[in-house]
């Protein structure tokens, strides 16, 4: 990274107060993911059923389930699995996305509009029934709800990645490269593939908050994540029952880490396209 | 707006057939051939010898080759077959359409209620750049995409129902105890409307509100942003300056001349908030245990009964493409430089 870099993402943090905000929150978001069971006061999945559904108190700061479990163990402890998930499968569409996109961006020809053909009929689906859809065939499991997660993903990264693509393939300095003798492989993977990596990272961490919350809503509706582990949508669906009856934190404090960490997902995506692709901004 | 041609709206018809097809075949693949043998889902009583394994097989047409299954599968489809529900033992496509009307209801209530207060918000904040309306506008935002709708719904229910006591109890779509309005089309606020049932109307009206705003809130933050930008970018435009120099009133160039040309990135990004609001009828609909088709393909999915979460997954898609059609088509109504082929 060079000083020049370095010096602009200075002055886009400093006039942008609301990035630095989200990058502590991202932080302290990663921490709770990477040391969330250590830092758990309470065991997780201790039940204790004189103890259920109390509110929130000293020694149970969210207050306790149904089952008397500790609220606030759980929430910070689902951190980890939550994390986990969005990643895999953003990082799994990135990757695919990123491939598929340059290699038709770059060649077109027939595969290239058999692809465009295949993304317009992914699309044609509203994208969490398909998702939901997808879970149910492969069968019930969290690496099911990564792949589906993936899938519903992967035409924004294979559409973006091949305008990008296409509208570099007769930029100079790939003219130069291939006057130097580059071969087309060359070409894609030294010269176009690194062009695009910025714009495409910023998509990617614009696309992370919508995974969570999609991996979330799958499991909220009782896929793929099984009880009693701790992950924020099952938590939620689990206390949904007893939001009628006033027993408000069993469900609120999970849905309010979704939130945070989802919020904090998009405003760090907002900062990161300032950064790399100020006339994006609105 | 006269100048939409028949070959323009048969052109996008066409386009959107290959579409269609392919998801009928994607559909048919997801539910006939990914999981490894639908029957086993269905054969897991303790009754259920390999004989009556292979009986169940034939019955659901599995023990001939894809190709036979799948135009077997076409053959159903084009006489609105979509196969019997093992939960309710109705035909799907009854169910579906039983069903239909209160999850479209839903979502046109929501999405209303979205563009009521999104357009309004985007041209103020628009027209108000840096202002106080403004930075309000990018909050709500960035807090309405942040917030999962399943979560949205409870707090609100938690709000209205159990603290304040404003809304009736999220049980159902309509006031049991009051007189029922008899059905002529399925969307409850017109049935009671015209049957002159007001006091239904306004048991049927307070049960859709909450409902309604969960979905309202996720498509407000695209729909307000997307306003904004393109109010911002019209109203820096050679003819908004014309029009101003002209002298006609600042209403009539913001309202008449800038609005206009604003709304057409407006109008594809409602088709794609519609979209994503039919996706997430599903989770609206199980937190207010609404009757609608979402709900009935969740109770279906957690019965490992297929047929309907086929329908439902081929119904909300085919909605999708014609959706997407009308969304081009006023597309080309409001932007005269399309459609004019």
């Amino acid at each position: 990274m060079s000083g020049a870099t370095l010096r602009h993402i200075r002055h886009v943090v400093a006039t942008n107060p609301v990035t630095l905000a989200a990058v502590l929150l991202f932080a302290a978001i990663l921490l709770a993911a990477l040391l969330g069971a250590r830092l758990a006061p309470l065991d997780p999945l201790q039940t204790d059923v004189a103890r259920a559904l109390r509110p929130p108190s000293a020694v149970n700061w969210f207050g306790t389930d149904h089952l008397g479990r500790d609220v606030f163990s759980r929430t910070l402890v689902a951190t980890r699995l939550d994390l986990l998930i969005a990643v895999s499968a953003v990082s799994l569409s990135f990757v695919a996305g990123c491939a598929v996109g340059a290699l038709t961006g770059y060649f077109g020809g027939l595969a290239d509009r058999v692809v465009g053909r295949l993304v317009d009929v992914l699309m044609a689906f509203p994208l969490f029934v398909l998702a939901m859809a997808m879970v149910a065939a492969l069968g019930n499991t969290v690496a099911n709800i990564i792949y589906a997660t993936a899938i519903i993903n992967l035409p924004f990264y294979i559409r973006f990645a091949r305008a990008e693509v296409n509208l570099r393939r007769a930029a100079g300095y790939v003219l130069s490269a291939r006057l130097a003798g580059a071969s087309d492989g060359r070409i894609l993977a030294r010269v176009l593939v690194p062009n695009i990596m910025p714009v495409m990272v910023v998509q990617m961490s614009l696309n992370m908050g919508w995974a969570i919350l999609n991996a979330a809503g799958l499991s909220f509706i009782g896929m793929g994540v099984k009880p009693p582990t701790p992950e924020w949508g099952i938590m939620v669906a689990q206390g949904a029952s007893h939001v009628t009856s006033g027993h408000w934190w069993v469900a609120l404090f999970p849905g309010l880490a979704l939130v945070v960490t989802v919020f904090a997902f998009n405003l760090l995506g907002d900062g990161l396209r300032d950064i790399v692709d100020p006339r994006r901004r609105t | 707006m006269g100048r939409v041609s028949l070959r323009f709206v048969l052109g996008r018809v066409l386009a959107a057939l290959p579409v269609l097809a392919g998801v009928v075949v994607l559909t048919f693949v997801l539910m006939r051939l990914l999981p490894a043998d639908p029957a086993a889902f269905y054969a897991t009583g303790p009754a259920m010898g390999p004989a009556e394994v292979e009986a169940l097989r034939r019955q659901l047409g599995l023990d001939r080759t894809v190709a036979e299954q799948l135009l077997i599968y076409l053959r159903d489809l084009g006489t609105g077959n979509l196969g019997r529900s093992m939960v309710t033992g109705q035909p799907v496509t009854e169910d579906l359409a039983l069903r239909l009307p209160a999850s479209v209801e839903l979502t046109i209530a929501g999405f209303l209620l979205a563009l009521l207060v999104a357009l309004p918000l985007g041209i103020l904040a628009a027209t108000r750049p840096d202002s106080a309306i403004d930075h309000l506008t990018r909050v709500i935002a960035t807090t309405g995409v942040s917030m999962p709708t399943f979560v949205t719904g409870l707090v609100l229910i938690f709000v209205f129902y159990f603290l304040l006591g404003w809304a009736p109890d999220p049980t159902s779509r309509y006031d049991l105890f009051l007189p029922q309005s008899p059905r002529l089309t399925g969307f409850l606020t017109l049935d009671t409307l015209v049957d002159g049932n007001w006091e239904q109307f306004g048991a049927v009206a307070a049960r859709l509100v909450l409902p309604a705003a969960t979905m309202a809130l996720f498509a407000i933050a695209p729909l307000a942003r997307m306003t904004r930008a393109s109010m911002l970018a019209a109203l820096q435009g050679d003819f908004v300056r014309t029009a101003r120099a002209l002298g006609l009133s600042p209403a009539k160039v913001l309202l008449t001349y800038a609005l206009r040309n604003a709304l057409i990135p407006v109008v594809t990004m409602m088709g794609m908030v519609l979209s994503y609001m039919l996706g997430a009828n599903v989770l609206v609909e199980k937190v207010f245990a609404w009757p609608g088709i979402g709900s009935y393909a969740l109770d279906a999915l957690v019965a490992s009964d297929y047929a309907p979460v086929q329908g439902f997954v081929l119904v909300v898609a085919a909605i999708f493409v014609v959706l997407n059609l009308v969304v081009d088509l006023v597309y080309a109504a409001v932007d005269p430089r399309v459609g004019l082929g």
